[in-house]
């Protein structure tokens, strides 16, 4: 996804010289033909967030279309103050872009999972959030936010789901692709733990189990119609997102439902529960610990729907 | 823009004071001794340094001012109601339900360039401002007033960093050094000293001036950049308080709201640098 993102800010620096990318002191080896082509337009601004953060204000106060670029929780949390007051009061058009969604960096410890960004960065008052599925969505959410104004927050994962895109299909920011039709239940994932989603789906398929599979790259603002239909066609709701289950996608999804005064048969949230991982491992084995997988998903599913299946049977 | 005197620039700064006092007097809020410390350096830059234009507050040409001691937002206000950003009967709303005059300065006024109030922020704004203006090759300098007590803030020494090593010399920052943060002196929370050398040993070109002294401010900063391609630091060493006798160097007017007597004494005091020209 990083590569993706890179490949495309390469592509359209030229035509958009008001870009500016800062760097935390991080993307070696990535951002180097970036830096090469446009000395200009890249700063390495050291390992310093907070002020990476406000320069990124000042820069975009004078008309900059400003990236800001780091791992993990660096341009986020450690910076968060700077992102709430100087960037986004001031609706300055700063992206921020963080490498290594919720367990990326698995075996590298916790200090590097971002796993509460998404239900911070999205409480902040005009701040778009985007945390691509797919190669296609991490290039085309990038290209989108190029063209835009304002504040966002582009997450990008190191695994990506298998691509999903229709040919000349045409990204819509703010709303959910459908990237697998069904009406037993309804698998909605953010991210690139959607891969996990489409692998249970494919394999709940082999067993009659029919899932509607929703790809959501923009986390905010949420594509409310999208999950109502969901929620009233299909017979329940699982949110999947490597993040924490408290304010994210699932909390998102599940205000929204309440908001809208419409309640899915069932809903389970899949995610971390109030706990940071200290468990050493690779992001795939990670989720398999956290019951996050594709295995993990399915059993979730199967025990929903044989409880909904048994309650006729009990009158 | 006709060169300041400095009796444009006392009377300007006497308004300053006078305008924060009642302010800080109806809206019942706090800091009228660290706008005072700065009322000084706020009317000469806005008295002559500062290339600004009321009537186009958002000339791509403008100097750039940053208050990132938010907390004087009473006494910028001021100077820029003086300057006619907006009307003077404005500045009464001060802090109170429905007007656009926040204690921490705010964005909405014309002429703030940016709402500051979370301390060590502003210093990385202006230089990210500074960068935008060198990369342009624009003519305009950005300056960034800041507290001392914002100098225990790990972003204000990130950004201190930043602008020497890109040569930021359309940045300046002035610090003001009354000696006296939150809730004690400076030197007994956190020292600062040596400060000038921290500055100069970060890289900055550093001069040191009385804060309160007008000649010297316009002398300082009719000398930018102090070193060519290095950014200016004016430390402004200041008294908090500055101007009204019972509120000098005390910590207990960092948050005190001038009220009823309090408040007659102290404008009797100021009454003499309000208006200048009526001194005997």
């Amino acid at each position: 996804m990083r590569d993706a993102f890179v490949k495309v800010l390469t592509e359209l620096a030229p035509s958009h010289p008001e870009i500016i990318l800062l760097t935390g002191d991080l993307g070696f080896g990535v951002l180097n033909d970036f830096a090469s082509r446009f000395p200009r337009q890249l700063v390495n601004v050291g390992v310093a967030e907070q002020n990476m953060s406000g320069l990124a204000a000042g820069l975009a106060l004078e008309g900059r279309a400003v990236f800001t670029y780091s791992i993990g929780n660096f341009p986020t949390l450690r910076c968060l103050e700077q992102i709430r007051n100087d960037i986004c009061y001031h609706n300055a058009n700063v992206k921020v872009v963080s490498v290594g969604g919720g367990m990326s960096y698995g075996p590298v410890g916790m200090s590097h999972h971002a796993t509460e960004d998404l239900a911070i960065l999205r409480s902040l008052p005009g701040m778009e959030v985007f945390a691509p599925t797919d190669l296609w969505e991490a290039a085309e959410a990038t290209r989108h936010l190029i063209q835009s104004h304002g504040p966002a927050y582009l997450r990008l994962d190191k695994t990506a789901a298998p691509a999903t895109a229709r040919v000349g299909e045409r990204f819509q920011p703010g709303r959910i692709r459908l990237v697998r039709e069904g009406s037993d239940v309804t698998l909605v994932a953010t991210g690139g733990i959607a891969g996990e989603a489409i692998k249970a789906a494919d394999a709940l398929a082999g067993q009659g189990v029919f899932c509607r599979v929703l790809s959501v790259c923009t986390v905010k603002p949420l594509d409310i119609e999208t999950l109502v239909r969901a929620a009233t066609e299909t017979g329940g709701i699982v949110s999947i997102e490597e993040h924490t289950v408290d304010g994210g996608l699932g909390g998102a999804i599940a205000e929204s439902l309440m908001e809208a005064g419409v309640v899915p048969e069932f809903f389970v949230r899949v995610g971390l529960r109030n706990t940071f991982s200290s468990v050493v491992g690779s992001q795939r084995y990670l989720r398999g610990v956290y019951q996050m997988d594709a295995a993990a998903i399915m059993k979730t599913v199967l025990e929903k729907l044989s409880v909904k299946a048994e309650v006729p049977a009990c009158n | 823009m006709s060169p300041a005197t400095q009796d444009s620039t006392r009377a300007l700064a006497g308004r300053i004071r006078g305008h924060a006092l009642r302010m800080t007097s109806l809206g019942g809020s706090s800091h009228i001794g660290a706008i005072f410390s700065c009322a000084d350096l706020l009317a000469a830059l806005y008295d002559g340094i500062l290339r600004v234009n009321p009537a186009m507050p958002r000339d791509p040409t403008r100097d750039r001012l940053v208050l990132s001691k938010g907390h004087a937002g009473a006494g910028l206000y001021a100077a820029l109601a003086e300057r006619g950003f907006f009307p003077v009967e404005q500045l009464w709303t001060h802090y109170q339900d429905g007007s656009q005059l926040s204690g921490h300065v705010s964005h909405e006024l014309p002429g703030v360039e940016v709402s500051t109030g979370a301390l060590g922020h502003g210093l990385s704004i202006a230089a990210g401002m500074a960068l935008a203006g060198k990369l342009a090759g624009a003519g305009h300098r950005v300056f960034c007033i800041l507290s001392d007590g914002e100098c225990d803030e790990g972003s204000t020494w990130e950004a201190a960093l930043f602008a020497p090593h890109h040569k930021l010399a359309n940045l300046v920052a002035i610090v003001d050094y009354n000696r006296i943060q939150g809730i004690a002196p400076v030197a007994e929370v956190l020292e600062l000293e040596p400060f000038a050398d921290k500055w100069r040993a970060f890289g900055w070109a550093v001069r040191e001036v009385n804060g309160h002294d007008h000649a010297a401010i316009h002398e300082a900063c009719g000398a930018l950049p102090f070193e060519a391609g290095k950014p200016s630091c004016l430390i402004a060493h200041t008294t908090k308080g500055k101007g009204v006798s019972f509120m000098e160097n005390t910590v207990l007017w960092h948050y005190r709201t001038p009220r009823g007597a309090e408040f007659d004494a102290a404008l009797e005091e100021l009454e003499p640098l309000r208006n200048p020209e009526a001194r005997p």
